[in-house]
């Protein structure tokens, strides 16, 4: 029996197969852009009509938004510290939207439902390519952001409390990415997958508490996302005394 | 073989090619799409509105405490004036009292000189009686005299 074609078609789950697109001599999944150009999109048409006419006293889309607002600069605030969370907040708020938009637009909207020629739609966060390149973000704003505030004393960061710490802070920066990217890609493909395969078995009943727990799990990854990388951040700006 | 085909070059769930990057500009070009859509305008309503509310709120503390000093203020003057009602009332009682003694030594000096008058008077008047009557009764007694004489 050929065990990489039962796990690759197991429960008619295409896993690991892509819809190629060819770009010059580059290849790009193309379900992943489908699906994130599509959520995005319905994000940014949802907070264009929220903030097309702000009042003072706020009302129905514009309430939910000033919400949104409110808890993502509370989060960021909490992690990075009074001082410089208004210039990551964007940042840190982007990364929450675009997970959780992702997850839930992933495990809410009934992709398998459009066919494609290869592969299927679902969460572009079930993709390694998505967590991955958020991931290196991350790193490259932590890095960005004790520079820029601290400039070359930001490698003390390494050195202390003492230089014992030298090496285990030179491997955080490679585990920091390389768990926030599996994290979010295993959690969120674990997810689909069990969901799929429940289906597949017993399609009626039994996966309706399961997909609410993927709901769960799936807000509950953005937020863990959007807090761990707003604490890096917090943590390369801090002052050491 | 399933490992191999989780790492093949073409398809497998960990395929990572141009994607990446890819991804990773349109997040970048997401953060500042939200920035400019979101993060900026719906920031400017919340903070003018948490200023507007910390503006009252200030206002509304300093309002109250110029309340509060008034209020001392005017409790203060209510005190004072009390007090000084009362010493006003006391000074009244005293001088009402005052004037009250007085009265009544008047009254006792003027009804004491009118019964030492009264009394002279009655001397006077009693002297004045009696030397009458002492001299009504000279002039009988001559008369009685006078008629035993002329009888004999």
């Amino acid at each position: 029996m050929n065990l990489s074609y039962f796990f690759t078609n197991f429960a008619e789950l295409e896993v690991g197969q892509h819809l190629y697109w060819q770009i010059g001599n580059i290849s790009i999944h193309g379900q992943v852009f489908l699906t994130s150009w599509i959520l995005l999109g319905a994000l940014l048409v949802f907070i264009s009509l929220g903030t097309k006419k702000m009042e003072n006293d706020p009302k129905g889309l514009q309430n939910l938004l000033e919400f949104l607002w409110d808890y993502i600069r509370d989060l960021a605030r909490t992690q990075i510290g009074e001082k410089v969370y208004r210039d990551w907040m964007p940042f840190i708020g982007t990364l929450f939207l675009f997970v959780f938009v992702s997850n839930w637009g992933g495990a809410l909207i009934p992709w398998r439902l459009i066919k494609l020629p290869s592969g299927e739609l679902g969460a572009p966060t079930a993709d390694i390519n998505t967590t991955i390149a958020l991931a290196l973000l991350v790193s490259l704003s932590y890095f960005y952001a004790g520079l820029s505030n601290k400039g070359w004393r930001y490698f003390e960061y390494y050195v202390h409390p003492t230089p014992i710490m030298l090496p285990f802070k030179i491997l955080e920066d490679f585990t920091k990415p390389l768990s926030l990217s599996f994290r979010l890609f295993g959690n969120i493909l674990a997810d689909e997958l069990v969901v799929s395969v429940l289906v597949f078995l017993v399609p009626l009943v039994l996966p309706i508490p399961v997909m609410f727990l993927g709901l769960f799990t799936s807000a509950i990854q953005a937020l863990i996302f959007a807090t761990l990388a707003a604490y890096y951040i917090g943590e390369a700006v801090e002052e050491h005394h | 073989m399933f490992v191999s085909h989780l790492f093949a070059t073409e398809g497998g769930l960990f395929d990572i090619n141009a994607t990446l990057p890819l991804m990773a500009i349109q997040v970048v070009v997401l953060t500042y799409l939200l920035n400019s859509l979101f993060f900026k305008p719906v920031g400017k309503v919340v903070e003018k509105r948490e200023e507007f509310v910390r503006g009252n709120i200030t206002e509304a503390k300093k309002k109250l405490a110029e309340v509060e000093k008034l209020e001392a203020d005017l409790q203060n003057q209510l005190l004072e004036a009390r007090s000084e009602a009362a010493q006003i009332v006391n000074e009244a009682e005293k001088d009402s009292e005052k004037l009250y003694k007085e009265a009544i030594e008047l009254a006792n000096s003027e009804a004491n000189t009118s019964k030492e008058n009264a009394r002279l008077e009655i001397e006077n008047q009693t002297s004045s009686a009696r030397e009458q009557l002492s001299q009504q009764a000279d002039a009988l007694s001559e008369l009685i005299v006078n008629r035993l004489i002329h009888q004999t």
